[in-house]
């Protein structure tokens, strides 16, 4: 399960990730992660089963935690099924089905922005 | 054995003509043999639906009161061309808003007129005696207008080459989004169930044939602009009354870096009036090769990876070089079936019937390259060919040295072989006087990854290069990464006020 978790730098560097894994023994795999001076974001997937756990932990800690489902939204009137995203996409999000038809696969998603530029149709976005 | 188009007509009017798609055309040969597919079906459909920039529309708005000549004539902020009469324009789908730029085109005007959403139109003129007025704005639905007619120079390409990029960075191109290193395949067309792969030779696609037009009833006007059917790149300009389309099969676009486009669906029933056209419809992906063009080489002359056909490319990954590269369709299969399957829907039940075409098109004709009177100037007749340069193991103080004699800010280093290794500048010497940990030769401070040029490269590429990496400097290198010369941006300045200047 992807997990998106926010944090403000301004208290201190508090090491949110790291201890977390300490104090769960949870294994996380960050995907993505953007960390300056003052903030940090960053996109972690964790087992289903534990994610309430490191949810709880990284709370305790000052992060915002987010769970990402359908994390890419596809507008259904602009889609015409071409493809333009699946070859740019690096997480395999898109597929087409038998009958090409384009299916989404939200939860391997991590966010990058690439199919939202490469969509002809102006058919995809990303959550904020 | 022949069947004559009259029959198929009768049988359509009649309700009893066999209608098949192109995609189920080649099962049926297959099973039958060609006599007995010949015999058996009437009709084969086709269809297509993908970008074609080359499209647009002729507009007629009526005269308003007190008259206007229009001269130069914009809808939603798009100009259109307004040389054709007073109260006419012509508005391509490739072209940008005054105000939005590539996000809002003409592509988007079609779409919003066929959507049925108003459209304004602003016009000016410097005023008759017959058109006194200067200026108009005014708002327009599609069925405010005497005449909406669509028109495009050229749709339905054959086959489109296949693009990747090789290049270290991302293009944005009329193929989408091209990854670096080769990360990606974009193609576009129907394959299989593309109007002119199932009629090659052009039998029975021609002037006057009926068409399905993005929901109309169009017809092919004749061969497209740019047709090069003898090189396996035919198409068609095609027609047909906007008043009629629909959405669903008429959709603008933007590609991202590139511009406003128009995604158009177009479908051909083919009329099975002998072998030959049986034979051609029976293509399959399998058969339609196209060359995977390597776009990461900014030239018109693009060289080929490897040739696929539209089976490999529909697959989902081809493989360069040993390494499994996915592919992505620009153009929609899902949209192209739905295309064939209303065309067979239309004739299946006598709303069309089919004709041969009253002009055939040549087959044979291949398209050249523009005519240019003054070459587009060379890297090799503007460079610097007195260029001082340093060996990689000499001290750094000599190369500070040579940079003073040549009074230059850059100096391209050799190795033994007298091949270029990397540049030194003078921020690099600099840098080596404050951090003198770093080494005492030159090879120890050089830039090793360099941008380089050849002599035969375009001016406008070598100058591009220099932009998009913020340099000033540029080594010209032979086949063999010999130094031949140095192109600064003092150098480009030759090109203003000197012969080139038109």
């Amino acid at each position: 399960m992807k997990l998106l978790v926010t944090f403000s730098r301004k208290g201190g560097h508090e090491p949110v990730i790291a201890r977390t894994v300490k104090e769960t023994g949870v294994l996380i795999n960050v995907e993505r992660a953007h960390i300056d001076s003052h903030a940090g974001e960053v996109l972690i997937d964790v087992p289903e089963e534990s994610a309430e756990q490191v949810c709880r932990s990284m709370r305790e800690a000052g992060a915002n935690v987010k769970v990402l489902e359908d994390a890419v939204i596809r507008d259904q009137n602009e889609c015409i099924d071409c493809g333009a995203c699946v070859s740019v996409c690096p997480q395999d999000v898109f597929a087409f089905d038998e009958d090409w038809h384009l299916q989404l696969h939200g939860e391997r998603c991590v966010l990058c922005g690439k199919c939202v530029v490469a969509c002809p149709h102006n058919a995809l976005s990303i959550l904020e | 054995m022949k069947k004559s188009i009259d029959l198929i007509n009768e049988r359509i009017r009649d309700g009893n003509a066999r209608v098949v798609s192109a995609e189920e055309m080649p099962d049926i040969v297959q099973e039958l043999g060609e006599e007995g597919a010949l015999m058996e079906v009437d009709v084969v459909t086709t269809g297509t639906f993908g970008a074609m920039c080359s499209s647009g529309a002729f507009f007629n708005f009526g005269h308003a009161d007190p008259p206007i000549r229009m001269e130069r004539i914009w809808l939603n902020d798009v100009e259109a061309y307004a040389g054709i009469a007073a109260v006419d324009a012509y508005l391509g789908a490739a072209s940008d808003s005054d105000t939005q730029g590539m996000e809002y085109g003409g592509a988007h005007v079609l779409e919003d007129l066929v959507a049925g959403n108003p459209v304004e139109l602003r016009a000016i003129s410097r005023g008759t005696d017959c058109y006194p007025r200067k200026t108009i704005t005014t708002e327009l639905y599609l069925e405010d207008l005497n005449h909406a007619i669509m028109c495009n120079p050229r749709n339905a390409f054959q086959r489109y080459a296949a693009a990747t990029n090789t290049s270290d960075r991302t293009l944005h191109t009329y193929m989408g989004t091209l990854l670096p290193h080769a990360g990606n395949i974009s193609f576009s067309g129907a394959g299989t169930l593309s109007p002119l792969a199932n009629d090659p030779h052009m039998r029975v696609i021609g002037s006057g044939v009926p068409i399905f037009l993005c929901g109309a009833r169009g017809m092919v006007v004749g061969e497209g602009t740019q047709a090069s059917p003898g090189s396996g790149f035919g198409n068609l300009m095609t027609t047909g009354d906007m008043k009629e389309m629909s959405q669903d099969f008429l959709r603008a676009a933007t590609f991202t870096g590139y511009g406003a486009t128009l995604y158009v669906g177009v479908g051909i029933p083919l009329p099975v009036v002998d072998i030959g056209v049986v034979r051609s419809t029976a293509v399959r992906d399998e058969d339609i090769s196209t060359p995977i063009v390597d776009y990461g080489i900014p030239r018109r002359d693009r060289p080929t990876l490897r040739t696929v056909t539209y089976a490999d490319l529909k697959r989902g990954t081809i493989e360069i070089d040993g390494e499994e590269i996915r592919t992505s369709s620009l153009s929609s299969y899902r949209k192209a079936r739905e295309v064939a399957e209303e065309l067979k829907k239309w004739i299946e039940t006598g709303q069309m019937v089919l004709s041969m075409p009253t002009r055939t098109i040549d087959a044979g004709r291949t398209v050249h390259p523009i005519r240019e009177t003054a070459l587009a100037p060379r890297v090799k007749e503007i460079m610097d060919k007195n260029v001082v340069s340093i060996a990689e193991d000499e001290e750094i103080r000599t190369a500070a040295r040579n940079l003073l004699r040549g009074e230059t800010n850059h100096l391209p280093v050799l190795n033994g072989e007298g091949k270029l290794v990397g540049i030194v500048t003078t921020y690099d010497i600099s840098k080596a006087v404050v951090r003198p940990d770093s080494g005492p030769r030159v090879r120890d401070i050089m830039t090793r990854k360099v941008i380089k040029t050849t002599p035969d490269e375009p001016v406008d590429i070598a100058a591009q290069k220099l932009e998009r990496h913020n340099i000033s400097a540029l080594p010209v290198v032979d086949d063999t990464d010999r130094l031949l010369g140095m192109l600064t941006a003092i150098d480009l300045g030759k090109l203003f006020g000197g012969r080139w200047r038109r």
